[in-house]
């Protein structure tokens, strides 16, 4: 398996009159249909990889490659762009738009993108949700559906625009048994033949764990062996 | 990005719907910044343009009278070319405006309007023992319309009845009051010079203007000229131009043709002009001010959004929302506001700009009358841009903050 992310020298220190480091120097890869586990105790820094590697963060030293393209030169407008086309994010909690119904949020990113037509996104959005087993929640919004629900919706949202990696931070801290066994499965048939996508999940949870192709310990910011 | 722009204009009306009242306060904010700025702005530059007219209809366009720019050089100036000559007698000047139909004749090959001579005089009214004071203007009853509005004032008998005896003369209503005098009374007007005839009131004029129907009285040229002392002379032409913003230019022309002074109606009232410039400056000053105060109400609607949103934002710039598109949609809902609010400030600026002109007001100065309201597209425009300006700024500071949120600060603080 190539790798579809490289992360090389990463460091994240938080300035301040006691500056904080929160990632001291990891080197990683994610390949291309992997489903990696990223474990550890809290506050060793999981969720602050997974932000870098998402580009949602700047690292303060060290280079992320996403699917060969280097990105601590880009620009916020092109690592947003890049952030669209090429990776979906599911949080340990919901993050959709409550106004907007279930069917329009799987579609923002969508639209957002703009390769699509109106029609070609309602139904890639609908297709997505039925997939999902929420076809019948389409029209709902954020506030009349289940927790379970609205996890699923935006695992949908993750997907909207096919994208290579999946970054999920505790995408099952905040559901109940039965939920967490869908948000799993959901999740690790991403990654199965054809499928091509690659998953890093951000996790506490061992049952999650346990289904992942490989596990990265961090413990202090650093990758524990 | 021009793509991005339905996905914009839907979040920004969503947004500004899920939070109606709120909505309705800014909407209703900037409606009645708008509204009143239009309501002021028709009714200060309504009772301007009002007044303005009264000035021009009232008086003449231009008065070309014997006075001259430059004090007339002495014969003996213009012989010898001394410098400073002393113990001669200056050459005295009759007062008045010599050959005026000769003059007239000449203006009237090229000039754009109509002129008019005139004769003024101060003079004593006397009927039934009691003297009223008066200002005597002499006219040509047949030019006299073409440069005023006296015939249509004239509210018992005409203007040609001036004709009618020897000495006739039309009273303003408000000196024939004060008089005692009505048509048919014959009264002894008495000149400033000594002279004194006896004249048969033919007429009663009423301008509407309290100072002019008590001070007023006309009779022919003729008659004034006996009066003044001033045979073969008169005192003014009166120039009714007719376009009323040519009168400066016309005025110039004359004087350079004729060498007596042309005064336009600016530059007679020049000083109250520059007093209307003035008011207009305070009035939009004080417009920009309601509307500034009403932006405000916009830009704490947009803040609160903004700091109620602040996840949503912080999802929509994880999702891949460039920086540029979030501040757009904060913005683009400040004008959504601005733009509701100043559709509602033109209806009730008109409406309210209408309901003042249906109110009468009475002064013992004129008669009856309504305020002179003007329904100017400029007002909307002016007020309208104003508002949108000032929308567009109350929302860009909320959404430049919007903007550079950092989601992943959002997002690890999220709970």
């Amino acid at each position: 398996m190539s790798a579809l992310v490289e992360a090389r020298g990463l460091r994240r220190v938080l300035d301040g009159e006691v500056p904080t480091t929160l990632i001291g120097g990891i080197d990683m890869d994610v390949n291309g249909g992997e489903f990696l586990a990223i474990t550890g105790p809290s506050g060793s820094g999981k969720s602050s990889l997974l932000y870098l590697l998402g580009l949602l963060d700047v690292p303060s030293a060290g280079e992320v490659t996403i699917d060969g393209r280097a990105t601590s030169k880009l620009d916020e407008t092109a690592r947003a762009r890049l952030r669209l086309e090429t990776l979906g994010f599911v949080f340990q909690f919901h993050f959709l738009l409550p106004e907007f119904s279930a069917l329009e949020n799987v579609a923002l990113p969508m639209r957002a993108l703009g390769r699509l037509n109106n029609d070609a996104i309602r139904l890639r959005s609908h297709d997505l949700l039925v997939s999902l087993g929420l076809g019948d929640h389409a029209h709902k919004r954020p506030d009349q559906m289940s927790g379970g629900q609205r996890q699923r919706v935006a695992i949908a949202r993750a997907l909207a625009n096919d994208p290579k990696l999946v970054l999920a931070d505790e995408p099952t801290g905040n559901l109940d048994t039965a939920s967490t066994a869908q948000v799993i499965s959901i999740l690790r048939a991403m990654c199965g033949p054809g499928s091509g996508k690659s998953v890093v999940v951000v996790t506490h949870d061992p049952a999650l764990a346990a289904q992942a192709d490989r596990r990265l310990n961090i413990v202090d910011g650093k990758v524990s062996v | 990005m021009s793509g991005m722009w339905p996905l914009i204009l839907s979040i920004a009306r969503t947004h500004i719907l899920s939070r109606l009242r709120q909505t309705m306060v800014g909407v209703f904010g900037v409606a009645i910044g708008v509204g009143f700025s239009v309501m002021m702005a028709s009714i200060m530059e309504g009772s301007q343009d009002d007044f303005v007219r009264q000035l021009v209809d009232s008086l003449p366009h231009i008065s070309v009278t014997d006075e001259r720019r430059e004090p007339p050089r002495q014969p003996a100036d213009q012989v010898f070319e001394a410098a400073e000559i002393h113990g001669l007698t200056t050459k005295q000047l009759r007062p008045g405006i010599k050959n005026p139909y000769a003059i007239m004749a000449a203006l009237e090959g090229w000039l754009p309007g109509a002129v008019a001579p005139s004769v003024q005089a101060k003079a004593v009214i006397r009927f039934a023992g009691r003297d009223t004071a008066a200002s005597i203007t002499g006219i040509d009853p047949k030019r006299e319309p073409d440069v005023s509005k006296l015939s249509t004032q004239i509210r018992d008998g005409s203007l040609d009845a001036l004709y009618k005896s020897s000495n006739a003369i039309i009273l303003g209503s408000g000196l024939a009051k004060k008089a005692g005098a009505r048509i048919g009374n014959s009264v002894v007007v008495t000149a400033g010079t000594g002279r004194a005839l006896s004249a048969t009131v033919v007429a009663i004029s009423h301008a509407g203007v309290t100072q002019i129907d008590e001070n007023s009285a006309y009779v022919l040229i003729k008659t004034a000229q006996i009066l003044a002392g001033q045979t073969g002379l008169v005192n003014e032409l009166r120039v009714k131009a007719r376009d009323v913003m040519q009168a400066r230019a016309v005025a110039s022309r004359i004087e350079a043709e004729t060498g007596y002074k042309a005064t336009s109606w600016q530059e007679a009232h020049e000083d109250l002009l520059s007093a209307f410039q003035m008011r207009n400056f305070i009035m939009y000053t004080v417009v920009s001010a309601i509307l500034m105060v009403a932006s405000f109400g916009t830009y704490n609607i947009i803040s609160t959004i903004t700091h109620e949103k602040t996840r949503d934002i912080a999802i929509m710039k994880s999702l891949g929302f460039p920086s540029y598109v979030v501040r757009r949609i904060f913005v683009v809902e400040s004008m959504m506001i601005g733009v509701m609010g100043l559709a509602l400030g033109w209806l009730l600026g008109y409406l309210m700009s209408y309901g003042m002109a249906q109110i009468e007001f009475k002064s013992p100065f004129m008669d009856a009358t309504r305020l002179p309201i003007i329904y100017a597209p400029s007002h909307y425009a002016i007020a309208g841009a104003v508002a949108l300006t000032a929308s567009v700024i109350a929302g860009f500071f909320p959404a430049r903050k919007a903007a550079a949120l950092q989601p992943v600060d959002i997002i690890r603080g999220a709970s």
